[in-house]
Formats: C-alpha cells, sequence, structure tokens
C-alpha cells in the first residue's frame, strides 16, 4: 500500500471557459476512444468531435485557442451522462487542475475528487462573467482556493461552493479513498456477515 | 431527511463506518465488471500491490466491445484495441478468481441484462458497476450506483464505496398504460416532466399503480433511465412480482433459504409512514408514446405533441439547447415528430434488449418488411435472451422482416464495436442517450423510443404511431392532428 498524501488547497494558472449547458461525458471523451487499457493517451482525444471542424482540422474551439490552461469554466450540469472517469482523466492530464462551473453531475463530480481535481460551484452570473474575463484576458491568472471556497481572478473574488466531502478530502489530503477505506477492512467483513444474502453464500 | 423508505434501510445495512471526510463507507453486495472502465483499476490494484477483497461478490462479462456478428467473434478479434481490452479482463478475472461470462459460457451481455436474468441482482443489495446504468438493478429493491474507474479500484481493494447519501424523491405514477404504451414511454414521461437534471442530488423511489402494473423487465427499463433524469440511483419497492420472477433463477437459493431471503426482502420495503424528501405525481393515464426531438433525453415529446419552440421555454438553458436541437436534428417547431425519416432502427441494449421488448416488436414485424433503405439491427441484451427469442422462433420474424439478427452486447447505443451510425442517419433506437455522437457519427441523430415504435419505424421508414399495426380499435396520432393542433 503506498501511504502517499497530497494536500490540494490551491490551485491555479490560466483559465479555459468550455460554455454549454448539459455538456455530456459523450462530448467530452468520445466512447470510440475508450478502447483503451490505460488513461495514458486520453488527453489527445478529449472534445475530440468538437475541437475539429471540416477536413477534421482544429477549429476554433477553446481547447484550441486556450492550450496551457489549467482552470476549465463550464455552465450547468457538466459531465453528465456515463461514468467514464476518461473525462476527468482526458481534462487532468490535457492540463486542467479544477473546474468551475454552475453545476455539475453528481459522477462526473465523484470522479474529479478520486483524482483531487477541485470543482466549484458558482451562480450563472459569476461563471459567465468570468468565462468572458478570460476571453478577454487569455493571460490572466485564475486561481481556486479550496479552504475559502473561492475563485479570484483581476480584481474579482467569487464566493463559491465545494462539497463538504470533497473540500475535506483534498484538504487532508485523503482523497485517495482505497487506501482510507483499506484500513477498516475487517469492519468491513464484519458488516458483510451480517447480510442475509451474503450469509446464504 | 427521508426515513424508513428502503433506501434509509439498505444504505443503514451496508453502512460500515463513517470516513474522515464525512462520507460513509459503504458496503458493496454486488459489483459487475465489464471490458472498458476496469482494467486501468486492476492497473492500479497491481501496482499497490493488493488482492481483489471479496472476489466472490465480483461478476463480469464483456459488453461494450463485444463483436454482435456471429464471425466476428472468433479470436482474437479482427479489431485489436478491442482483443487487447478482453483479454486483459480474462487475464485480470482469472488471476482474480472472479467469475466470468464470455463468449463461450452461453451467459455473455449487457452488465445489466445478465445480472438481473441470472438472479444475480436481488432485493436489499447494493450493486456497482463502471457504468452508469447501474441504476436497471434498483427495479429488484436495492440500490444500483454507477460509479468511475477509481471507485472500481475502491471495491476490487475494499469491497465499498466512499458515498454520500442522497435525498429520497418519491415518484408517484398514476393512471394505466393504453395498449401500444410501455415502461419505456413511463419514464420518457417522467424525464419530460421532472427535466434531465431534475435527480441530481437524488434517488427515485418509483411506486404507484402504474408502476405496480409492470412486470419485471418494464421495470429495468424505469430504473435504467434514472440517470437519464440526473438521479444516481433509482429503485422501486419488491413485492409479489419481484419474488415470482427471482424463484428458480440460477443464483437464487431455493426451499427454506428462499424463505429467509423473502423474510428480508420483505423487511427492506419503504414503511408506510415513509418520509420522503419529495413526493411528485406524474399521471400516464392516456399517455401517447414517448419520442425525443432533441439531442437530449428530456427534449422527449409524446406522439399528439407538436415539436417545441425554443422560446416555449422559461429558462436560457432549455431554450439554447432547444435551438441547437433543431438544427442538428433539422426539425422545424410546430411539426410533427410522425413522418420524420429514419435510416437505421436499432433494437437492443441494457434499457430495451430483453425478450418482452423482442416479443413486441415482433408482434408489428410480423407479415411486415423493413422498409427500403433502412439498415434494421436486432441486438439481445444478452445472449440468453437470444437463446430464449431463438426457441420461441422470434429470430425468424426478425430475419424475415428484413433484419439482421445479431449476438449480444451493447452495440449501436454507443457504438464502440463496428456497429455504428454513418453521416447523418436517423437512428429510430431503444436505447437510452440522444447525445450528438452517441451513436458513433458525430452528424448521426438518434430517437429514442420503445421497441414497438422501432419496429414499427423500421417498416414505415420514418416515425409512425406503432399502434396502428395492432388493430383499427386502437387510438392512434397522424402527423396532420398534431400539426392542426399546432397552427
Amino acid at each position: 500500500m503506498s501511504d502517499e498524501e497530497q494536500h490540494i488547497t490551491e490551485v491555479g494558472g490560466t483559465g479555459v471557459p468550455i460554455p454549454g449547458d448539459d455538456i455530456d461525458t459523450d462530448q467530452i471523451l468520445p466512447a470510440r476512444f475508450m478502447k483503451e487499457v490505460t488513461f495514458d493517451n486520453m488527453a489527445d482525444y478529449l472534445f475530440y468531435d468538437a475541437r475539429r471542424g471540416e477536413n477534421d482540422e482544429f477549429n476554433d474551439h477553446p481547447l484550441n485557442r486556450f492550450e496551457g490552461a489549467n482552470i476549465a469554466v463550464v455552465n450547468k450540469n457538466f459531465g453528465c451522462g456515463s461514468s467514464r472517469e476518461h473525462a476527468p482523466q482526458a481534462m487532468m492530464r490535457w492540463g486542467v487542475d479544477g473546474v468551475v462551473g454552475e453545476s455539475f453531475a453528481e459522477i462526473f463530480a465523484d470522479n474529479c475528487k478520486s483524482l483531487g481535481i477541485p470543482a466549484i460551484t458558482a451562480s450563472y452570473e459569476e461563471v459567465t462573467d468570468l468565462q468572458e474575463w478570460i476571453e478577454d484576458n487569455p493571460d490572466g491568472g485564475v486561481e481556486i482556493d479550496v479552504e475559502t471556497e473561492t475563485v479570484s481572478y483581476g480584481d474579482t473574488v467569487i464566493e463559491g461552493e465545494i462539497d463538504d466531502a470533497m473540500k475535506e478530502a483534498l484538504i487532508e489530503g485523503i482523497w485517495d479513498t482505497t487506501a482510507l477505506m483499506y484500513s477498516n477492512l475487517s469492519k468491513v467483513e464484519a458488516t458483510a456477515s451480517e447480510l442475509p444474502y451474503v450469509k446464504s453464500d | 431527511m427521508s426515513k424508513n423508505t428502503l433506501y434509509d434501510k439498505v444504505w443503514e445495512n451496508h453502512k460500515v463506518t463513517e470516513l474522515p471526510n464525512g462520507q460513509d463507507q459503504l458496503f458493496i453486495g454486488l459489483h459487475l465488471i465489464h471490458e472498458v472502465t476496469s482494467p486501468q483499476a486492476f492497473a492500479m490494484l497491481r501496482e499497490r500491490e493488493i488482492d481483489v477483497a471479496f472476489p466472490e461478490r465480483n461478476y463480469a462479462t464483456t459488453d461494450h466491445i463485444a463483436p454482435t456478428e456471429a464471425e466476428k467473434r472468433e479470436r482474437p478479434l479482427t479489431d485489436g484495441e478491442a482483443e487487447e481490452m478482453l483479454s486483459a479482463l480474462e487475464r485480470n478475472v482469472s488471476e482474480n478468481g472472479i467469475t466470468f461470462f464470455g463468449f463461450e459460457s452461453g451467459k455473455q451481455g449487457i452488465t445489466h441484462v445478465v445480472a438481473p436474468e441470472l438472479g444475480l441482482s436481488q432485493p436489499g443489495m447494493t450493486v456497482a458497476c463502471g457504468d452508469s446504468h447501474t441504476a436497471t438493478h434498483g427495479a429488484f429493491g436495492s440500490i444500483g450506483v454507477g460509479v468511475g474507474t477509481s471507485q472500481i479500484r475502491d471495491i476490487l481493494a475494499t469491497g465499498c464505496i466512499a458515498a454520500d447519501k442522497q435525498k429520497v424523491r418519491r415518484i408517484n405514477v398514476e393512471g394505466s398504460l393504453g395498449e401500444g404504451v410501455y415502461a419505456k414511454d413511463i419514464i420518457l414521461k417522467i424525464i419530460q416532466e421532472l427535466g434531465v437534471d431534475g435527480g441530481v442530488g437524488h434517488v427515485y423511489e418509483y411506486g404507484g399503480p402504474a408502476i405496480k402494473e409492470l412486470d419485471m423487465e418494464g421495470r429495468l427499463a424505469v430504473c435504467n433511465m434514472s440517470i437519464e433524469g440526473g438521479a444516481r440511483a433509482g429503485y422501486i419497492n419488491p413485492d409479489e412480482t419481484t419474488y415470482d420472477y427471482l424463484q428458480g433463477r440460477e443464483y437464487v437459493p431455493e426451499g427454506e433459504e428462499f424463505e429467509q431471503l423473502k423474510e428480508y426482502w420483505e423487511s427492506i420495503r419503504s414503511e408506510e409512514d415513509a418520509e420522503y424528501d419529495d413526493v411528485v405525481t406524474v399521471n400516464v393515464d392516456d399517455i401517447d408514446p414517448l419520442v425525443t426531438w432533441g439531442i437530449n433525453p428530456g427534449q422527449v415529446i409524446e406522439l399528439s405533441e407538436p415539436i417545441p419552440a425554443p422560446d416555449d421555454f422559461e429558462s436560457r438553458t432549455e431554450r439554447e439547447a432547444a435551438e441547437q436541437a433543431l438544427e442538428h436534428m433539422d426539425l422545424e417547431p410546430g411539426d410533427s415528430m410522425v413522418g420524420y425519416d429514419v435510416d437505421v432502427a436499432f433494437l437492443g441494449t441494457c434499457t430495451n434488449g430483453r425478450v418482452s421488448d423482442f416479443k413486441v416488436a415482433a408482434e408489428i414485424l410480423e407479415g411486415h418488411k423493413v422498409a427500403d433503405g433502412v439498415r434494421a439491427l436486432a441486438v439481445p441484451g444478452s445472449e440468453t435472451v437470444r437463446q430464449r427469442c431463438e426457441e420461441l422462433g422470434i429470430d425468424e420474424t426478425f430475419i424475415e422482416a428484413g433484419f439482421q439478427w445479431r449476438r449480444a452486447g451493447c452495440s449501436m447505443c454507443l457504438a464502440m464495436n463496428d456497429d455504428s451510425l454513418e453521416g447523418d442517419e436517423v437512428c429510430a433506437s431503444s436505447s437510452n442517450r440522444n447525445f450528438i455522437g452517441r451513436q458513433g457519427s458525430k452528424e448521426g441523430r438518434t430517437v429514442l423510443m420503445s421497441p414497438a415504435m422501432v419496429a414499427a419505424a423500421a417498416v414505415e421508414g420514418e416515425v409512425t404511431d406503432a399502434r396502428h399495426f395492432f388493430d383499427d380499435e386502437t387510438p392512434t396520432v397522424t402527423a396532420n392532428d398534431v400539426e392542426e393542433v399546432a397552427d
């Protein structure tokens, strides 16, 4: 068992706006690129179809214009659809260290937590203002402070919200839930042995 | 806070402890594994030198990349990437002592079709799988959740997930379905009313007369699409329909043991005085078959309704989504979906790939032919389903009508095998997602509907009211009816 602890209290860098509501994981990482047994190449497939226009050439999708960005700024119900961790894995491997959005689909948020990617929510106005600001200031810094649940850019500070369990996990460096739960294995066995359907095996 | 619901009870008896991050450590009674989301998790386990904690509570099969043409299932698979994934899965399950339903077993299929029909999914369990449609298993009165790969690693290593308890919304489905209207229409109606993100933060408990009347396969279809409504899990309290279905299945104990389990199953039902965080009513009396017109499952109408205009929606979100949908689908507000030309008919998936789905479609296909120029695929959800259909002679009806009768897999639901839409083809599909690109082509267009509607669309070459295939008495909707109302 590795026992590494990694506290994540702040993430920042330049931003990339990815506008649109209900952006599903089939758009973030089209299924045909999941036919690999590792996540290693997933960054290459991030928004593969959306980033390409006629003749498969790169279009003006934000990911093509904001190469090297660290903070993705998204809208409502981002990451809905399938459970594929390939989606946040691809974003992380592309360079995304944190996500600001109006809201996130649950499994997507869970996957972000598993990967140590802070996902912070803010209002429609706050998010769209930030998206516009990034368009005007592609080299400007955007920072997510996990402890204070804020997003800072230019002269603005957004009071956002981070799910309690995610915040706790990131700050305490306990987002690796395998290590956390592995230490309770004897309790797990006790719980399992009380279940009628386990007993009947 | 909900109280005395099935969700509360099952959660409580699977809760191991509270974790320092405030989440609960929840034991998973049944973990289903497939080739796409698991290899990375097994690799992480190897890296950490951890064994699988409860191998006997894990079952694996192959579905997403499974070729559905018999000759393409010879090993090694012609698709090198698919072969690599399948080989990795075979190695992982064999090294860890996990039961695997491969092509040779005769039981291979989509996880959410295989586990119910073998009796692996039972009431009062927690079920997890690296697939968002794990909500399906809630049809038995269990908590079924889709998980990501890191959580698969958690389950393999510890038998548990770290999870937050959700709110419980009771959905009373009132009324009774007319002929030619099915479980699929119920769940599409629910999503139409509550939206694609209405369920976020919630688990759905489906109940009421219309749910009570459904057989298990119908209930599986309803729970399956909970995630399309934003709810990570959805369930139905177990009853005699559930117990009758389970009795005699391969993994269900018999005799005294069955009776003892049944006592447990009865004990986890929501109490009469259960408290819910929210209660809503959806009436399905006299609803017409539903079809999607857009690019998310919430963009759905009854056949008698006209395609809406962006301005019909109150929220900015929905207006923008409607504009994008109309453009992608090449549709006009006020028009009817009846008469929308289809190029492909696809019947199958974890939503509607069960024996009853093929039966109802076969009734419509009997004595008819698939329209010229329509490519029609019937893909059983599992090899067990396929064999059962073949025993009943249903395969003959499909083949005579001009359908391709395939082997089991996820197939064109997400096109990870060779079954894919081409260009801007329109697909009448019994699947669960109409997202752009979902069926393998980014210009492709998906219209979600019930299996009966898929069969009818295959025959007519356009979206049509399947009820006119039954008898002259059953009311049907035509495009003229709808457009007159819209004008």
